[in-house]
């Protein structure tokens, strides 16, 4: 399997701040991969240098196999939508999708129309006064109708109400499982990405903290309440990622590769929401407990 | 890019057009007037002059700053660099096109300017009519020059600034002092001036006077070399020295100490014999056109070594 993404020792530094550190990464193609973290994880640094609108400070990145933007035609192969959907305030809906067909040579102005159409945008409306909902979705024509390989967007739905927050990831994944195209979106909140996304990356203070396969994590992930006990004295394959103690009961969420067998432990599947918020925790994360989930490459 | 270009630049080419058109109404209404209403027509030819110095900067703080700060500004830019187009391409095409239009409109301005100007011109009373420091930027090719350098400053500030409102304050300072120091220190230096040493012609003293109590002589004399710009006008012994010795007595008599009413006989002689050289400094009039040219061409230089800057800073610094 190819990496769309991939990233080695990546890290952007601003002025004396690390947005992102020490990244090594490897996102596999076909895959809609939620990028979640609180905010100011380095989430839009991440988007912003696979996109090449930020160069790395350290380490490297690579997109579809070569340097991002290095080139128009793989600026062709990649969609992007910023965050704030920027889109020019004075120029009208239809001038937008003039745009799209001038700059891109794969556009797809059949699919653009007929997307326009189906949102119920006014093509002579401008883009000024677009609602922050309808604002997204033309951002979105304008980067499905590249017809890319990748579709990178930076927190989509964060300014949409959640009604315009479920239409606009609805018809994202209409257009996608249409074509076939790889998506890493991002969000501070794993909700709004659970029911769309089968891959995911957790940044938190400008570094991963996991990544790998939805399916993957939720199998390795359980809770287990029981009477007090040392977290110490788990067996070597389990891995503490969350613990709570009271005077009389434990209960821990650990990774681990093997079924837990220990008759003190009442074993509880985690949601992937549990899973994402334990991994963010500051307390979780001590560097020798740091996971690192087998991911392709 | 050249079509998205035009789309976002039409408003404002709508307008300079506009503008342009309103000034060939007032310039051609007015041309068969121009030498019989004197009262109306000095107000005219002033204005002429003081738009053709405004334009350059209007184009700078209105085209110029904000054409890629806005972009920065409102993250459009985000938008247009992730279409299928090299960022050079991007800045070159907006460039290229904004840069054309404000040559155009500042050329077209000045060609209407100086042919309506022209009879004026010839009778101007500034001295060295076409050469002279106000006439000269306002008049012809130079007009051109600013406008394609303010365009450039423009959008340099306006792409280091980030900001339109703060790029257009340093583009209008910046802009107002390279206006200011070209034709005070750049100018002069453009091409060598001519240095002529004549016999003094005593008709042409135009005063004469001694130093109180030194009694040294002191003469100005008049130089008549039409449209020429004179950088400087001395009288010197035939040595060369500026200090011309003690004034000679029939020169100082009649009224001790103050210079004389007018030059007698006597004096002419006396002046006649110290043999003195008039020594003049000065661009003949003839050379209008070497300089119109040279300086349009350093203006033009600027604004592409600025340009590119732009793509420099665009494609190696902004992502930083």
């Amino acid at each position: 399997m190819t990496a769309v993404i991939q990233a080695s020792g990546l890290g952007k530094q601003y002025r004396r701040t690390w947005a992102l550190r020490d990244c090594t990464l490897a996102i596999p193609e076909g895959r809609v991969v939620g990028l979640v973290g609180p905010n100011g994880a380095g989430k839009t640094t991440l988007l912003q240098l696979a996109t090449g609108l930020l160069t790395p400070t350290r380490g490297t990145i690579s997109v579809l196999g070569d340097h991002p933007a290095v080139s128009p035609a793989l600026l062709a192969r990649v969609g992007f939508v910023a965050q704030d959907t920027p889109v020019y305030a004075r120029m009208r809906v239809a001038d937008h999708l003039r745009l799209g067909a001038w700059l891109n040579p794969g556009w797809d102005d059949e699919l653009a129309q007929r997307r326009i159409g189906q949102l119920g945008l006014d093509p002579k409306q401008r883009a000024g006064s677009l609602s922050g909902g309808q604002r997204a979705q033309l951002a979105l024509t304008l980067a499905l109708a590249k017809r890319p390989e990748l579709l990178l967007l930076d927190e989509p739905v964060a300014s949409l109400d959640p009604l315009a927050r479920r239409e606009f990831l609805r018809s994202l994944m209409e257009a996608v499982a249409e074509h076939g195209t790889s998506v890493v979106l991002s969000s501070h909140l794993v909700a709004d990405l659970e029911r769309v996304c089968d891959y995911l990356v957790v940044l938190v203070a400008s570094r991963v903290r996991i990544a790998g396969e939805v399916s993957a994590l939720l199998a390795s992930h359980h809770r287990l309440s029981g009477p007090r006990r040392d977290p110490g004295t788990l067996p070597a394959g389990q891995e503490v990622i969350e613990e709570s103690h009271t005077d009389k009961q434990t209960v821990l969420l650990v990774r681990t590769g093997e079924p837990v067998h220990d008759p003190a432990w009442t074993v509880t599947p985690v949601s992937l929401e549990d899973l994402v918020i334990a991994y963010m925790n500051p307390a979780s994360d001590i560097p020798a407990r740091r996971p690192q989930l087998g991911v392709a490459s | 890019m050249i079509r998205l270009t035009w789309l976002q630049f039409r408003a404002q080419a709508v307008t300079a057009a506009a503008a342009l058109a309103a000034v060939v109404v007032v310039l051609a209404v007015s041309a068969p007037h121009r030498a019989l209403d004197a009262g109306a027509s000095h107000w005219l030819y002033m204005a002429g002059i003081v738009v053709l110095y405004l334009t350059p900067a209007i184009i700078g703080i209105f085209w110029g700053a904000p054409l890629i700060s806005r972009e920065l500004e409102t993250g459009t830019f985000r938008l247009a660099w992730t279409q299928s187009i090299s960022r050079t391409r991007w800045l070159a095409v907006k460039l290229g096109l904004t840069g054309l239009a404000s040559m155009a409109t500042a050329g077209l301005l000045s060609l209407m300017v100086t042919w309506w100007s022209s009879p004026m011109d010839q009778l101007n009373p500034l001295g060295g009519y076409r050469l002279s420091a106000l006439l000269f930027g306002a008049r012809d090719l130079i007009p051109v020059g600013y406008a394609a350098f303010a365009l450039a400053l423009g959008v340099t500030t306006g792409l280091l600034a980030r900001r339109a409102v703060p790029a257009i304050a340093i583009t209008l300072a910046i802009f107002a002092a390279v206006q200011v120091a070209v034709p005070l220190w750049v100018r002069p230096h453009l091409i060598p001036p001519v240095r002529t040493v004549s016999p003094l012609n005593l008709s042409a003293i135009s005063g004469l006077g001694s130093s109180f109590p030194e009694n040294s002589l002191g003469v100005e004399a008049r130089v008549n070399i039409p449209g020429a710009w004179v950088y400087s006008n001395q009288v010197t012994t035939p040595g060369g020295s500026t200090s011309l010795g003690l004034a000679p007595h029939a020169c100082t008599s009649g009224s001790t100490n103050t210079p004389p009413s007018g030059q007698t006989n006597a004096c002419n002689a006396a002046l006649a014999r110290l043999h003195l050289r008039q020594v003049v400094t000065y661009q003949p009039g003839s050379r209008y056109w070497a300089f119109q040219w040279s300086e349009t061409a350093i203006y033009v230089l600027l604004a592409l070594l600025l340009a590119g800057f732009c793509t420099w800073w665009i494609n190696r610094r902004l992502s930083r």
